[in-house]
């Protein structure tokens, strides 16, 4: 019971730590964030973890962000990606597809079907299917890395126009 | 509905390292994204800890936890460093004003 109130007290945290629109507000949120964090270590029998996570997190990573932003000043910016929107939408549709897939998979409601015809195919996505997922998630950050360099954004244009 | 333990443990793992990923992938601002990094790491710590908790050996994963938190402060101090840094030169927190290269 205790577990599933904390788990849905650092979701809720977490959400509105990135959702804030001040930074100040945000930083406060992580350390409830980081709290909340500590008190499940403890909960899994690690006190000593808890407590370094504790005064590091909630402590000094917190007094760190509040000093950097006095310096730095607010800034209110909401959240406007750098990466085309679909592209995002699709990466994020396509986590949340993986995830629930292993989800399923590991508590075993749906029995998939059994791939070991060949040497390749039952090697490849039984034994060696978190490296082979790795490399496709590795072979995507290259091809979006590739993307980003080589687009132009619209406000390059104009200015090249204008010159 | 009775959860066990670990799997409650595990999506509070995999809703911080989501909302992490989610952040950077959204967000421009130069702070947002090291809140975001930390909300990864602490998903990550956790992780660590689970993983001990299932094989009853809490003691080797607070070692590898310990050498992830120093880390993650480290990176962390740099980062808002960075952060100040840049917003004193470009006079912005924004990322799209580093990318200046393609232009």
């Amino acid at each position: 019971m205790w577990y599933v109130l904390i788990s849905v007290g650092i979701l809720a945290c977490a959400i509105l730590a990135i959702s804030a629109k001040r930074l100040l507000i945000s930083a406060i949120w992580l350390a409830v964030t980081s709290a909340l964090v500590a008190l499940m270590l403890f909960l899994l029998g690690a006190p000593q973890i808890a407590v370094i996570e504790l005064s590091v997190g909630a402590g000094l990573v917190t007094v760190l962000f509040v000093f950097a932003i006095n310096i730095s000043g607010e800034e209110v910016m909401g959240l406007r990606s750098a990466l085309p929107l679909p592209l995002v939408w699709t990466s994020i549709v396509l986590a949340a597809g993986l995830v629930i897939f292993f989800i399923v998979r590991s508590l075993g409601f749906v029995q998939f079907p059994d791939v070991s015809g060949g040497f390749g195919a039952g090697v490849l996505w039984q034994e060696r299917y978190l490296d082979f997922l790795l490399q496709v998630v590795l072979i995507l950050a290259g091809v979006l890395g590739v993307i980003g360099l080589l687009t132009h954004s619209k406000d390059a244009h104009i200015a090249e126009d204008k010159a | 509905m009775n959860l066990p333990i670990p799997f409650i443990v595990l999506l509070a793992v995999l809703s911080l390292a989501g909302t992490g990923f989610y952040c950077l992938l959204f967000t421009r601002n130069l702070i947002k994204v090291v809140v975001a990094l930390q909300l990864i790491v602490k998903g990550v710590v956790l992780a660590f800890v689970l993983a001990g908790h299932l094989v009853q050996n809490v003691s080797l994963a607070q070692t590898m936890a310990i050498t992830v938190i120093v880390a993650d402060t480290i990176v962390a101090v740099i980062g808002l460093a960075l952060a100040v840094q840049i917003r004193l030169h470009t006079g912005s927190l924004d990322l799209k004003e580093l990318s200046n290269l393609k232009r």
